[in-house]
């Protein structure tokens, strides 16, 4: 049984005066309780619109949002703004990209985790002090006695994480969303708190959906991971098979244009050429199609639909031949 | 815009047109305003205003500038004539025809505005240009000195300088309200030429070893117009009620022949109870071109902001 | 937090400096020297010469200016030229009386114009929006003494339901403590003449607040509208915190950071358009010196007036700086 069913999530960006956007196009996927999914893909790709979706953030007027997202057998899009309320901070956490824009400058870090403690668990101001010390020790911040009446100026970006991480965690939700938790710190820092992110999962039981662009975050955590490109999920699979025999083009050229340490020196990385801007419409072909070695004329006048390709799923009507792509990790 | 933010789609319709640089900017901000109606709405107010101006001696009925005697015949301590044939709005306070006066005040209201504006914004951004040019003491000195004119209230400042002239004409009252605009145009020059200068453009234009006039004028100056425009407009409709208000004070013009909206208002204060007209309808006039003129400065700013572009 | 108080008062010396000596090139330049300017009608050439040497104006420019600059600290302003009376002396009578009204204009501005303000951004893009943006760009195109006419004109004149001028009716005999007539009413329990100094206050006290109230609505609009696109508002969202929380703790208590600068911004308009609101409604305060001293040309008043608008303004700019501190924890580290 499914902790999260996200079916047919479909978000339409209307504005005045403007054609209407599709950011995400019958993206379907679910999440195991205590299953680490990622969502791969490049900015536009609409990873981070769906996790949006899901909890319920993305504004009421201008976005139009169809399908389901069952989380324990509630359909979250049918909820009220009340009961989401309710839900959200206590069954599903978010963590955010740049983590010193996402903490309020103007309240200790203190006040910003108690305040959901006495927001859902009922505490009294006292009791969620104590447990706000207590959580942020757990998410690693050196003396979090201190910390806790610090605000969010005071503190390292690594260390500001950590409190929205703490934030996030506060209620032990069933499903954490960690939208580019790392893109915002430095590389020594990113490697922490993806450990700190992926003990406290496993120890908690809880679910994670890991949004990225990064492939290497994939590597290091994830189950499952499906890869997003404009709006549509293009190719899914078990983390070990898509580094072993990553099937469409899209993934496979993510993977071809991260450098390596163990390709000889004569080897060039292989960039995706063009960008998201050349995408043409799904309903006239595969999107991806005009950056695409592998299109053709196919490709540009027939959209291809997400079909099972072995264990997992694949949106291609050219997938690059099953053979490893050099040195996969 | 309160949209989502994470439409990285537009992010990447921002770069780019940061990237294509200032002529295409400004033909962006045209396009955009040319559909907004509040803009087009300020820009028909001006529009009317300055061919007002231009045209008010050949619009005006009657000689704006001399006494009719039918209109002085009824003049009384407590009675003005109002309307009466020929004469649309009746008289004023000195026999005179009113409409013709308040058609005619549309040029010399104009001539301070504008005049007291020019002036302003070219010692204004002489100023802001150095600091923002050279830096260091230069700026520092030119800075502070912008910093105190600010700390004066602007209305106080313009009083100040409007007193250090024995008698009021026309010209204390462009020069008074002129001054009053000067640190507003330094500081707003020198700030987005300081922005200018560590942008990217700037730098690798540095690094390319271009000669610094070079840079000042041919990177730096043209970025920074913008701002400056939308902001001239802007003063434009406070010099118009600034001047007002010295006139009220009796600091503006002392000759009361010269037609203008703030001298007619301010000279008609003591009037209400006799002929409120003659204060209503110059004020309305003064604040249907101020808000024409912020009107119009508004949906600009809105327009060169990068945050609306889509 | 006391070091940040320090800090910016020692801040604020030069900017007095370099004032005054702003002021005392103002002095000097004066038509006819400020001997002359100092005497007025009174000024013969013995009178003048005489004034030149206790001035000291036959002296190297640096001493006349720490002259001047000693006499100002020891608040020697000189006597007024239309009274008299030592220049002190009649700006600190006529203080409370402008005082009083800025007061009521900033109330009036503040606690409707940042309730307004927040509306209009709640409901962006709506009717009460779009009214209010109008409204703000029309209070701010309309001069300040005219509405003060059109008031006048309204509620006093045709109506008739207020008084026209002054502060309070001379048939009331009120006892003069403070010096704010209001606030006297109500210390003596002469509670009718609280209510009529009211009464007084009420019309000036709008026309005053018109800017202010139009500067204060549209920034907080402003910056309730960014602040609610922050990304902390986000989180506060996804950690389901009830809504009257997150208006409250997340996005007004930030968006109020650069409301409060902008209140101290309008004080010095609002010194500004008292001059102007005391001449419509004959309000006896510190503009009427100001409108009787340009009238006269009294430069010893003029002098000392625009010394003290600007130390005012600073001022109220440092108390703005420390409530700032108080509720931004950034900027007291800077």
């Amino acid at each position: 049984m499914a902790l999260l069913d996200v079916r047919d999530l479909s978000v339409v960006f209307t504005r005045k005066r403007a054609r209407p956007f599709t950011a995400v196009d019958n993206v379907s996927f679910s999440v195991e309780p205590g299953q680490t999914v990622g969502l791969v893909g490049e900015s536009g790709s609409g990873k981070s619109v769906t996790s949006l979706a899901i909890m319920g953030l993305l504004p009421k007027r201008g976005a139009e949002i169809t399908g389901s997202v069952s989380f324990s057998d509630t359909d979250l899009l049918t909820l009220s703004e009340k009961q989401l309320r309710d839900r959200r901070g206590r069954d599903l956490g978010m963590v955010f990209q740049d983590p010193l824009s996402s903490l309020n400058p103007v309240i200790p870090i203190g006040l910003q985790i108690t305040e959901v403690l006495e927001r859902h668990r009922g505490m009294s101001r006292k009791q969620a002090r104590v447990e706000a010390v207590e959580l942020l020790g757990r998410v690693g911040l050196p003396d979090p006695g201190r910390r806790v009446s610090e605000y969010p100026h005071q503190l390292s970006g690594g260390m500001r994480q950590r409190a929205l991480i703490a934030i996030a965690l506060a209620c032990r939700p069933k499903l954490l969303i960690a939208d580019e938790p790392t893109t915002a710190l430095d590389v020594t820092i990113q490697a922490q708190i993806l450990a700190l992110l992926s003990e406290l999962v496993s120890e908690t039981g809880t679910a994670l959906i890991m949004i990225t662009h990064d492939l290497g975050v994939v590597a290091g955590l994830c189950d499952e991971v499906n890869v997003m490109y404009g709006g549509r999920i293009v190719e899914r699979a078990e983390r070990h098979a898509l580094f072993a025999t990553a099937r469409h083009p899209y993934t496979h050229g993510l993977l071809a244009s991260i450098p390596r340490l163990d390709a000889a020196r004569g080897d060039k990385l292989i960039p995706i050429k063009g960008s998201v801007a050349d995408n043409i419409a799904w309903e006239e072909g595969c999107a991806f199609a005009p950056r695409c070695p592998n299109a053709t004329d196919r490709c540009r006048n027939e959209p291809p639909e997400l079909v099972p390709d072995g264990a997992g799923m694949l949106r291609c009507h050219n997938p690059v031949a099953v053979a490893v792509p050099e040195g996969a990790r | 815009m309160t949209g989502p933010k994470l439409l990285s789609r537009r992010k990447a319709d921002r770069i780019d047109e940061l990237a294509q640089g200032g002529t295409s900017l400004a033909k962006d901000a045209l396009r955009r305003m040319a559909s907004n109606p509040v803009a087009i709405l300020g820009a028909c107010i001006i529009a009317a205003f300055v061919l007002l101006a231009i045209f008010a001696p050949l619009l005006a009925p009657k000689d704006p500038f001399i006494p009719y005697p039918e209109l002085q015949a009824q003049l009384t301590p407590t009675n003005i004539p109002g309307p009466m044939p020929g004469f649309l709005l009746g008289s004023d306070q000195n026999g005179y025809d009113f409409f013709s006066r308040l058609l005619a005040g549309a040029r010399q209201t104009l001539i301070v505005g504008v005049g007291a504006t020019i002036i302003g914004v070219t010692i204004g951004m002489i100023i802001g240009g150095l600091a923002g040019a050279f830096g260091g003491w230069v700026d520092t000195v030119l800075m502070r000195f912008t910093d105190i004119l600010l700390s004066i209230p602007s209305l106080l400042l313009a009083i100040s300088i409007a007193a250090l002239f024995a008698s009021g004409n026309q010209w204390t009252v462009i020069i008074a309200v002129a001054m009053v605009c000067v640190p507003v145009f330094a500081r707003l020059l020198r700030g987005s030429m300081i922005a200018q200068r560590s942008s990217d453009h700037v730098l690798a234009a540095t690094a390319l070893g271009v000669r610094r006039r070079t840079i000042v004028f041919r990177h730096m100056l043209p970025n920074s117009v913008g701002p400056v425009i939308v902001q001239a407009t802007l003063t434009l409709a406070t010099a118009i009620i600034d001047a007002a208000a010295l006139s009220f004070l009796g600091l503006g013009d002392t000759d009361w022949r010269r037609a203008e909206w703030g001298l007619m208002l301010g000279n008609s204060q003591d009037l209400l109870s006799v002929k409120p007209e003659l204060a209503f309808y110059p004020a309305i006039a003064i604040i249907i071109v101020a808000l024409g003129f912020t009107l119009l400065g508004e949906s600009m700013r809105e327009a060169l902001d990068p945050k609306n572009r889509r | 937090m006391l070091r940040f108080i320090v800090r910016r008062l020692l801040q604020a010396i030069p900017t007095l400096l370099v004032l005054s000596i702003l002021v005392f090139a103002w002095l000097r330049s004066l038509p006819g020297g400020p001997a002359s300017a100092l005497l007025g009608d009174k000024a013969t050439p013995e009178k003048i010469a005489e004034l030149n040497a206790v001035l000291g104006l036959d002296q190297p420019i640096f001493v006349q200016y720490f002259k001047f600059l000693g006499r100002i600290l020891t608040g020697d302003f000189g006597s007024s030229l239309i009274s008299g009376d030592s220049v002190l002396a009649e700006i600190g009578r006529a203080f409370p009386a402008t005082i009083e009204l800025s007061l009521a204009a900033l109330f009036l501005a503040i606690v409707f114009g940042i309730p307004l303000g927040y509306l209009a951004a709640r409901f962006h893009g709506r009717f009460l929006d779009n009214a209010t943006v109008v409204t703000t760009l029309v209070g701010v195109a309309v001069p300040v003494f005219f509405l003060g006419f059109l008031l006048k004109y309204v509620f006093a004149q045709q109506l008739a339901i207020l008084p026209p001028s002054g502060r309070q009716d001379v048939l009331i005999d009120a006892t003069r403590i403070t010096g704010f007539a209001t606030l006297d009413g109500l210390l003596t329990g002469e509670l009718d003449a609280t209510w009529d100094a009211m009464l007084h206050l009420l019309l000036p006290a709008i026309a005053l607040a018109s800017i202010p109230f139009a500067v204060i609505v549209r920034i907080t609009r402003a910056s309730v509208l960014d602040v609610t696109g922050e990304d902390f508002v986000r989180t506060a969202e996804s950690k389901g915190l009830t809504a009257p929380v997150i208006r409250r703790r997340h996005v007004l208590r930030n968006a109020l950071l650069p409301v409060s600068t902008t209140i101290g911004l309008q004080t010095g308009l609002l010194l500004a358009g008292a001059v102007l609101t005391e001449k419509v409604f004959v309000w006896g305060g510190v503009g009427s010196l100001l409108e009787q001293g340009i009238e006269r040309r009294d430069y010893p008043r003029l002098q000392a007036l625009i010394l003290l608008a600007a130390l005012v303004y600073v001022l109220v700019n440092l108390l703005v700086d420390i409530s700032y501190a108080i509720i931004d924890p950034r900027v007291r580290v800077r």
